[in-house]
């Protein structure tokens, strides 16, 4: 595979006597949706808050583009290029939408010391924000103070605020979760526009959108990964069969 | 040890929601402090008719502190960071003036920079330390910081100690002795509070005050947008000082007199709830609360010398029934007058 | 430096810190429990105070004034709980702070205009006035020892209060999560009133017993008030156990800090400057103390919040 963009070595973390991150190593690659599934206290969340730097592991390494960003707070790691969407929606609900995701495109363009200027009117801000709020279909929503959103609404203002950064890597933690069948099928809907773009780790439960937009897929139990591979070989595994798939697969 | 003010440890609840202070804003951002200017540009010339003297002093004062107030609603409104500590920059701004008056040194050019540096720095050096916390424990960091800077300041023997330090002289202005003359300091105060109004007015629409705002919001998000909120915070926190060291300056020369007093937690109590008293989160409303709660003393100091037995529970009352302060009502009954 | 020097203002120090655990510890609950600051617990402290001097003045004899002021102190903190404080609970600690800086501009003042600005003295019980040797060349007031016996059995009745009752242990749960207590249908409220009254009256309580040593003022409440605060936050918010040894440390580090910083200093440099910068830095030392341990203990000593 060509240099991965994101790279986990020998992760480990434990909370007192619970070991919640087990010696994981995890590659994804540069242009493809990773997929990271596995059953309730697998350590999914708590892997993502190390990849994206809100939590420290006690051992090993992350390496994103290559570069060992392990002891980088998360706000460096964000401004070099990773992106998040968080499995409880975190949004600045008193910001109306577009505000929110002209804030994700202030930080891509820098200058945030500005004291003078009124953020609120910058045509630099507001193009690509309304750009994002557009490809996720909230623009005409984008004077609605976000806590006024829909739940389904804030999973996308949360996408939308992803596609201002300019990631070079998204991490989405569970965007499905709590959304209806009809809302999911539109978030499945966007996410497929956006493979390609840039390389998404997903973290999901629900299977039929995973097979849906998976790439690769990788399987956690307990705080390691017991397979990975593409969703045929994954789906064929029969340990993974056994440990996990047969109870979610409907 | 926390990364920064805006870090996550759950324990530590912010000390003010942003529903709160979303609550107390009010849209008419220009009509109100409009109003306030003119009438505070107005006064001198009403006072004509009157004598020189009580009602000029009254409104300098007034306007001082009001300087202060809106310097700490940058950082309690719209930073949610709630300093207990702040009236410590007011007196090392006083003291400056003081203690170079002592030595004979009243050039404005040369007090004032130093209250804005000593005031600054002070507020540089504590901030590294306090933005570290957050919750009520920045509250305990910044009031132990404000009692350290009243305890040095009652130690200073040569500068009077616990009794103050009388200033014999007000400041010059290259030689000329502007601040001798009431209405020469009433307006050089009015135009520091208008210039302090929308210096802070500017910075909170600007893209530094939308990450400040941002970051009260929710500071777990700031940090994975990429900004790094601790800067930001500290930014906001010395440009506070400075202006709290502004007032410090302005009110040394109002009242010919500096003293520990200046600096104690009592007075940082006071300024948050002329900040909370007018509505936090407005600027505007720092303003009309330091009005308020400075007139109130002067009416009620009048009528009795027991007048905080009935501002007590005054206070009281405004909490429980009045959300987001004056403007917060103000805002509600405008609100009632336009649906019926 | 005498040795008898050192015990003394080590007992000073015992006294102060048992002082402050008295005042600290219901500080901490309110605190813990409702998630609600209370500026004006000072000002129980001081009413306490009052209180006792006017009920000696009416009945001439210590333990009814004693008791008489504690029942009143009760009576008043639950009257405030009930009146003002309990509407406040969930907003935010701003709320807090303003509200109850009204209570203390009213109380401080409302005494002053009750009993006169003029510091007020109650007469130590003949019983137990006097000193007692402790040791060669020590002699030490016995009321001094009676505060620091009474603020350790009010400690050691505390604890078992706490860690042995089913009210104790809601207490305690309350604490930790006060939401869930509730949800699991017990009456949150008349928790918050007895949590509430308990602490108002150990605040008295320690008010009742200093007024014989120290001068009844208005305004004596604000600085122990600090350092009540200081107490919790070095103890962690919630913690009994916190606040005792917290307090314990304080009363110490402050008594000595001020006894000794001037000689510590004349160590280091001339006699003058010592005694300029002496005072100074010992008043700053519990500060710089909280600084110390808030850095490696974030949530304090003894952390309760468990969410």
């Amino acid at each position: 595979m060509a240099e991965p963009v994101l790279r986990l070595e020998d992760l480990r973390k434990s909370f007192g006597g619970l070991v919640v991150t087990d010696d994981l190593t995890l590659e994804v690659g540069a242009r493809e949706l990773h997929a990271i599934i596995g059953p309730n206290g697998a350590g999914k969340t708590t892997l993502i808050n190390q990849i994206s730097g809100l939590l420290a592991p006690d051992a090993g390494r992350v390496l994103f583009a290559g570069r060992d960003v392990t002891a980088l707070p998360a706000h460096a790691r964000a401004a070099a290029g990773m992106a998040r969407s968080f499995q409880i929606t975190s949004i600045l609900p008193g910001f109306s939408a577009l505000e929110n995701v002209a804030l994700a495109a202030q930080a891509r363009a820098g200058s945030s010391f500005r004291m003078f200027g009124r953020a609120a009117e910058e045509a630099e801000l507001n193009e690509p924000a309304l750009a994002a709020l557009g490809e996720v279909g909230l623009a005409p929503r984008a004077h609605v103070p976000a806590g006024h959103l829909s739940h389904g609404e804030k999973r996308a203002l949360e996408l939308a605020i992803a596609l201002a950064m300019a990631p070079k890597l998204l991490l989405l933690d569970e965007p499905m979760a709590g959304t209806g069948r009809e809302e999911s099928g539109r978030l499945v809907g966007l996410l497929r526009s956006l493979k390609g773009r840039f390389p998404m780790v997903l973290v999901e439960h629900d299977m039929t959108a995973v097979f849906a937009l998976a790439d690769r897929i990788s399987v956690l139990i307990y705080g390691r990964v017991l397979a990975s591979g593409t969703p045929e070989e994954v789906r064929a595994d029969p340990k993974v069969a056994a440990a996990y798939l047969g109870d979610e697969m409907e | 040890m926390a990364t920064g003010a805006g870090s996550l440890r759950p324990s530590a609840k912010p000390a003010v929601s942003a529903a709160r202070i979303r609550a107390a804003a009010d849209k008419s951002g220009i009509v109100v402090p409009g109003l306030i200017f003119g009438v505070l540009a107005g006064l001198p010339v009403a006072a004509l008719l009157v004598p020189e003297g009580y009602l000029l002093d009254l409104a300098t004062r007034i306007m001082i502190f009001s300087i202060a107030a809106v310097a700490l609603d940058l950082v309690v409104g719209y930073g949610a960071l709630v300093s207990f500590g702040h009236a410590a920059f007011i007196g090392l701004g006083a003291y400056a003036v003081g203690i170079l008056a002592a030595h004979g040194i009243g050039e404005t050019l040369v007090s004032l920079p130093l209250a804005l540096a000593v005031s600054m720095l002070f507020a540089y050096l504590t901030g590294l330390v306090s933005l570290r916390t957050r919750g009520v424990y920045f509250i305990m960091i910044t009031l132990a910081f404000g009692q350290m800077a009243f305890f040095t300041a009652s130690s200073l023997a040569p500068y009077g100690g616990d009794d103050g330090l009388t200033i014999a002289a007000r400041n010059t202005l290259l030689g000329f002795a502007l601040f001798k003359y009431p209405r020469a300091l009433y307006y050089v105060a009015l135009a520091c509070l208008i210039g302090t109004f929308f210096l802070c007015r500017a910075i909170v629409g600007s893209r530094f005050g939308r990450v400040l705002r941002g970051a009260r919001e929710n500071p777990t998000r700031m940090a994975t947008l990429g900004f790094e909120v601790y800067r930001f915070q500290l930014a906001a926190y010395v440009i506070s000082g400075g202006l709290c060291g502004l007032a410090g300056f302005l009110l040394a020369n109002a009242a010919d007199f500096v003293s520990p007093a200046y600096m104690s937690w009592q007075r940082s109590g006071e300024l948050i709830i002329m900040v909370l008293l007018g509505g936090i989160g407005t600027l505007y409303g720092a303003i009309i609360g330091t009005a308020s709660y400075l007139l109130i003393e002067e009416l009620l100091s009048g009528l009795t010398e027991y007048w905080k037995v009935i501002f007590g529970p005054m206070l009281v009352l405004v909490v429980v029934f009045g959300r987001g302060g004056l403007v917060g009502l103000l805002a509600r009954v405008r609100w009632r007058r336009r649906h019926g | 430096m005498s040795l008898a020097l050192l015990f003394v203002q080590i007992l000073n120090g015992l006294q102060l810190g048992v002082l402050l655990f008295l005042i600290a510890a219901g500080l901490t609950l309110v605190f813990g429990v409702m998630d609600f600051i209370n500026l004006a617990h000072g000002v129980q402290y001081m009413l306490g105070a009052y209180l006792a001097v006017a009920f000696y003045t009416l009945a001439g004899n210590f333990f009814f004034a004693l008791v008489l002021a504690l029942a009143t102190t009760l009576a008043f903190g639950l009257a405030l709980e009930f009146l003002v404080f309990r509407r406040l609970y969930g907003r935010d600690h701003l709320d807090h702070v303003m509200a109850t800086f009204g209570i203390i501009l009213f109380l401080n003042h409302g005494v002053k205009l009750a009993w006169g600005a003029a510091p007020l003295s109650l007469p130590i019980p003949d019983l137990l006035s006097g000193s007692v040797v402790l040791m060669d060349g020590l002699l030490y007031p016995v009321w001094r020892l009676v505060i620091i016996g009474s603020g350790l059995a009010v400690a050691a009745g505390l604890y078992g209060l706490v860690n042995y009752t089913r009210i104790g242990m809601l207490v305690r749960a309350g604490a930790t999560n006060a939401p869930l207590v509730s949800a699991l249908g017990v009456d949150i409220r008349r928790l918050f009133m007895i949590v509430f009254g308990f602490g108002a009256m150990l605040a008295g309580f320690a008010g009742i017993m200093i007024a014989p040593i120290l001068s009844v003022e208005p305004g004596m409440g604000d600085t122990i008030l600090i350092l009540a605060f200081v107490v919790i936050v070095i103890g962690g918010i919630g913690s009994i156990r916190g606040a005792f040894l917290a307090a314990l440390i304080i009363g110490l580090v402050d008594t000595l800090g001020r006894s000794f910083a001037v000689d510590i200093l004349r160590l280091f440099m001339g006699p003058s400057p010592a005694r300029t910068v002496g005072p100074a830095l010992a008043s700053m030392l519990i500060y710089v103390l909280m600084a110390i341990v808030l850095y490696w203990r974030p949530a304090g000593l003894f952390p309760v919040k468990g969410r």
